[in-house]
């Protein structure tokens, strides 16, 4: 019984949905940007759990490598929504 | 023959990096990189009419844990317009950035979106689309914040947070997809993917995503502030080529990997939302005050008429019949992106001269800059679909398919919708007409004006009158 | 390099030509753009000629090119196109002479002339079309030509003019473009054949045939002026007189009838259309709108409006030749295609001539006028006699065919009544303008007169135009029965349509 893959599996579901939940409904910018982040971290979750190739034999490392990728762009993609945020709320104080 | 696929992507990068480096030189390396880039695609399309399908394996490593690259008809095309699309902005930018510290910026930013617009369009490879698609978006979206004020601000880091999530949710496909399937190449999916809960499911995910990134009704509210708000050569690639090229992602998916997995009902889904696509943005656009706004929303009327396609391709059985009414797609794609780059070109050029771009307001400078003029005409007629443009083309098939598959409702819509498009053209060109005097030269400055009437010309008289060949190309396919 | 392919397509270029560079021309470029006006039109008409020359001895002039698979663009020459194109080739000509006269010192001349040449292009394009597709192509192009010269002038009027101009005419252009692509779904690429070719179609598809066939009468309809979609013509008026006098006598609205002729004959077939049912619509509509414009053309006092109104009545004669099933009908109407413009544009350029010179717009203000511009008028009372239907001058051979084929088509009953009471009213709003003209005492000083150093009563360039058009209309008349009258050529046409 593969309990703890399936835990690990419908873990990811989850914070996918949270995170998606809380990206569309919350109002303040930063919070729907650590929102997405956790849709992110959800969705990496997913990879490395199919990654699971039974107990003997050793993972698969494609979705490994996927997620690797995956952090870099969510990293980058962070930076440029918060450096944005920065800029805009400047913007703002200076009207 | 060459194989120039490589150095669609390789050349705008390291443009990018050495504009990036060296900064006194940057108009010139990245015009100087535009133009090979241009060439490199031209042949690349002269490759795929001659040869077939052309395949590139980066590093050597071939399908399976290696990342191809492939060239099929389609991707040639749409390379090609990109290519046209982006030289001509390239050198009408180099005349409008005034600010040395902006230009610094937006070399390297145009360059690497050009680099993973021609990654995107010839990735062979499910999650190389992935990374090429944020590329673009990150991409996109610094560029349309480049010098902005608080307006366009919002609307950047608006875009960016529903590209964001428009790619969370691709993403999301994709590893269903490999959990399934164990593959990611292309080629071999469009084989081995069959109608199933997996397949269902990952579709569902992937197509949400692209079509928030494609702005499709209802999700299009972020199109107008961003594709408004954004500077002249970025609004115009914005609108021409980046929501191409999800759109194109759309093509595959449904058209090709998928197409087994597609119910009638699905595409249908898909049309009924194209058509109030068109309509509901026809309509704002006749509203609109200004004209970036106008543009802006006439691009999510446009590609409304190219999501009235897949309903129709779903209907027809394989055939001359489906193959003309895919040549009227990829056709009314091409004029659109020539056409609407073009125009938005030409807005800026007027935006410029008079400081701002009220419709109201645009009576003298409409008329002292007859060709600036002369290319918005251009550009609404081939966004309204009148002859000789390859628009009238694209919705002459559009029409076709519909009466010979009986599905009605989409030729009521198109009519409607070509009255919209020509009401909210003729408001504006009504005011080219009035007492101003003539100017003594029809041009006033090349750089601004050309590229705008380049591209219109292209895009009305050029692919209407010289199109065919599309169809022919579209039959090499992957 | 086939001379008898690039026939057609040379006859369009060399007006296209001229146009685009005219737009790139300074403004002080007089001589230049007179000569490029000048020797294109006279090419025009050699290469017209030489392609009427051969399309008498049975010549085959076509070019084809495929714009997409199944959507070919067709330039044939048959007997019909060249009817139209001699037609709108030599009218063309005097109206650029006029036209260089009338816009001496007004502004955006280049711009004008560009377009002008834009549309005679059109104009001869769909005259030359051999399929419908081409033909749609060069109608909205049509379209697309006249709107900046309706607007020209730029004032508010202008444009307001322009838009419901546009309004009217795209939207039967979507309709035209609607019922074109549907036809081409069911019966594939057809081209324009003598005689028809959709009775050949199984009868399961007669139903749609009927709709396509009031969606396309619908949108040539708007063009070709029939009430009730006649609505943008008077309207188009605020154009300056070269315009209303190309608009009205050979482009817009003839291009309308033309699509009509066209699709009744070489699509249809005229006995398949009058089997459907349709042929007594389309001539009921005729009648009506030849009674509706003459009516309204009695009420209206602008001397452009009254001869507007009267456009919109004399072009449905062409309509109802079209109706009156047999060859003598189709000879009254087709022939009134050539007699009416030749009419109606010395009757505009006569307009044209008394705005320019002396500031009249009204006909309350032609007291006299005949004895101050004697030529003039003289021409403008030739070319009214003639819509009245007084011989010598060419509309009464209309007239009279159209008379004569309905008796033979058994539909006299109710087409002799039309065009009695249509040249009734003609006479009825004709007549008092001459009366007036000649007869009446001028008042004592004209609306706007102009100074001119000409002898003449008027510029020459304005003068000899009209003159040349109304003896044209004279001849037209006299010598109909010549070998190369128009009405001959109307006669071939039928011939060839009915196969006889």
């Amino acid at each position: 019984m593969l309990t703890a893959h399936w835990l690990y599996g419908i873990s990811a579901c989850l914070i996918m949905i949270f995170g998606l939940r809380a990206a569309l409904l919350h109002d303040s910018l930063l919070l729907r940007i650590i929102a997405l982040n956790i849709m992110g971290t959800g969705v990496f979750m997913m990879l490395i759990t199919i990654a699971y190739r039974g107990p003997d034999a050793a993972p698969d490392p494609i979705p490994h490598a996927l997620v690797l990728t995956g952090i870099v762009v969510a990293v980058s993609a962070t930076a440029l929504a918060l450096t944005l945020l920065r800029r805009l709320t400047e913007e703002q104080d200076n009207d | 023959m060459i194989n120039t696929i490589i150095w669609l992507v390789a050349m705008p990068l390291s443009g990018a990096l050495a504009t990036l480096l060296l900064k006194r030189y940057a108009t010139a390396i990245a015009i100087g990189t535009g133009i090979a880039t241009s060439i490199s695609a031209a042949i690349l399309l002269y490759a795929v009419a001659t040869e077939g399908v052309m395949l590139y394996e980066i590093g050597g490593w071939s399908a399976g844990l290696g990342i191809a690259l492939r060239a099929d008809g389609l991707s040639a095309l749409l390379s090609m317009m990109t290519a046209i699309v982006l030289l001509a902005s390239s050198i009408y930018a180099s005349a409008y950035f005034k600010e040395n510290s902006v230009r610094s910026r937006f070399w390297p930013l145009w360059l690497l979106l050009w680099c993973s617009l021609n990654a995107l369009l010839l990735s062979g490879d499910l999650f190389n689309l992935y990374v090429t698609l944020e590329l673009l978006g990150l991409s996109a979206v610094a560029l349309a914040s480049l010098g902005g004020k608080t307006a366009a601000l919002q609307a950047a880091l608006r875009y960016l947070l529903v590209g964001l999530l428009g790619s969370m949710l691709f993403l999301a496909g994709v590893t269903l997809v490999y959990a399934g399937y164990g593959t990611l190449d292309l080629a071999a999916l469009s084989r081995e993917v069959t109608a199933g809960p997996i397949a269902w499911t990952a579709l569902t995910l992937m197509t949400v995503g692209l079509l928030l990134k494609t702005a499709l009704f209802p999700l299009h509210f972020w199109l107008p502030p961003a594709h408004a708000s954004a500077p002249a050569p970025v609004s115009a690639v914005l609108s021409a080529l980046v929501v191409k090229a999800t759109f194109y992602l759309l093509m595959r998916l449904w058209l090709d990997i998928f197409s087994d997995v597609v119910t009638p009902i699905a595409a249908n889904l898909l049309g009924i939302l194209g058509a109030a696509a068109v309509l509901w943005g026809s309509w704002q656009a006749l509203r609109a005050e200004r004209l970036k706004l106008l543009a802006a929303y006439s691009t999510v009327a446009q590609l409304g008429y190219l999501f009235l396609f897949f309903p129709l391709l779903a209907a027809l059985p394989a055939g001359p019949a489906r193959d003309a009414a895919m040549g009227g797609l990829v056709i009314l794609a091409l004029t659109h992106g020539l056409a609407k780059s073009g125009l938005f070109l030409a807005i800026g050029v007027i935006q410029q001269r008079s400081g701002h771009d009220t419709i109201r307001d645009l009576d003298g400078t409409a008329q002292r800059l007859p060709a600036t003029t002369f290319a918005i005409a251009l550009s609404g007629i081939a966004l309204i679909g009148l002859p000789p443009s390859g628009a009238f083309l694209g919705k002459w098939q559009l029409l076709a398919a519909s009466f010979s598959s009986g599905q009605w409702l989409w030729v009521v819509v198109i009519m409607i919708g070509t009255l919209l498009a020509a009401a909210y053209t003729f408001r504006v060109l009504g005011h080219a007409f009035g007492k101003q005097p003539y100017p003594r030269r029809p041009v006033s400055i090349a750089t601004e004006e050309w590229p705008a009437l380049i591209l219109t010309a292209f895009a009305t008289i050029g692919l209407g009158l010289a199109g065919a060949p599309v169809w022919q190309l579209l039959k090499v396919s992957l | 390099m086939n001379f008898d392919t690039w026939l057609p397509l040379f006859v369009v270029m060399s007006s296209l030509l001229p146009g685009l560079v005219m737009f790139f021309l300074n403004e002080g470029s007089h001589r230049l753009r007179t000569l490029l006006n000048m020797s294109g039109a006279v090419l025009k008409l050699v290469l017209v000629g030489i392609m009427t020359w051969g399309v008498f001895h049975e010549h085959i002039y076509e070019m084809r090119w495929t714009l997409a698979p199944g959507l070919e663009l067709v330039l044939h020459a048959d007997t019909l196109s060249v009817l139209f194109v001699i037609l709108s080739t030599v009218l063309w000509l005097v109206t650029t002479v006029y036209a260089i006269g009338y816009l001496e010192n007004s502004p955006h001349r280049s711009r004008f002339f560009g377009f002008f040449s834009l549309c005679v292009s059109a104009t001869v394009g769909l005259a030359l079309a051999g399929n419908l597709l081409t033909f749609v192509l060069f109608y909205e192009l049509l379209t697309l030509a006249t709107y900046p010269l309706v607007a020209h002038r730029g004032t508010p009027e202008a444009l307001r003019g322009a838009r419901i101009y546009l309004a009217y005419t795209l939207s039967g252009g979507v309709l035209l473009f609607t019922g074109t692509v549907w036809l081409y779904s069911i019966a594939g690429s057809i081209p324009f054949v003598e005689g028809g070719t959709l009775n050949q179609l199984d009868p399961d598809y007669h139903p749609q045939l009927m709709v396509i066939f009031l969606l396309m009468m619908t949108g040539l309809g708007v063009k070709a002026a029939l009430v009730p979609l006649h609505g943008w013509l008077p309207q188009a008026m605020v154009a300056p007189a070269p315009v209303s006098a190309l608009l009205h006598a050979v482009a817009v609205v003839k291009a309308g009838a033309f699509g009509i002729i066209r699709v009744v004959y070489d699509v249809y077939g005229v006995e398949f259309t009058h089997q459907l049912g349709l042929l007594t619509g389309l001539g009921i509509i005729a009648a009506i709108t030849i009674i509706y414009g003459s009516v309204k053309a009695l009420s209206q006092d602008n001397l452009k409006k009254r001869l507007a109104y009267s456009t919109v009545s004399q072009v449905s004669y062409i309509a109802l030749g079209i109706a009156i099933l047999g060859p003598i009908g189709t000879i009254g109407g087709v022939v009134h295609l050539v007699h009416q413009g030749i009419m109606k544009i010395t009757l505009f350029f006569a307009a044209g001539n008394y705005a320019e010179t002396l500031g009249i717009h009204k006909v309350s203000e032609m007291d006299g006028v005949g004895q101050r511009m004697p030529a003039t008028t003289l021409a403008f009372s030739i070319a009214a006699l003639g819509m009245i239907g007084v011989p010598p001058v060419a509309g009464y051979v209309s007239k009279w065919y159209l008379a004569l084929g309905s008796l033979e088509a058994g539909m006299a009953w109710w087409v002799m009544p039309v065009l009695v009471i249509s040249s009734l009213l003609n006479a009825a709003y004709f007549l008092p303008v001459l009366y007036r003209a000649w007869f009446k005492q001028p008042a004592t000083q004209w609306p706007h007169e102009k100074i001119l150093s000409s002898r003449f009563e008027t510029q020459s360039a304005l003068l000899w135009p009209p003159l040349v058009t109304a003896a044209l209309a004279i001849a037209a008349g006299l010598f109909a029965a010549s070998p190369y009258s128009p009405l001959e050529w109307a006669a071939l046409i039928a011939r060839r349509e009915y196969g006889l």
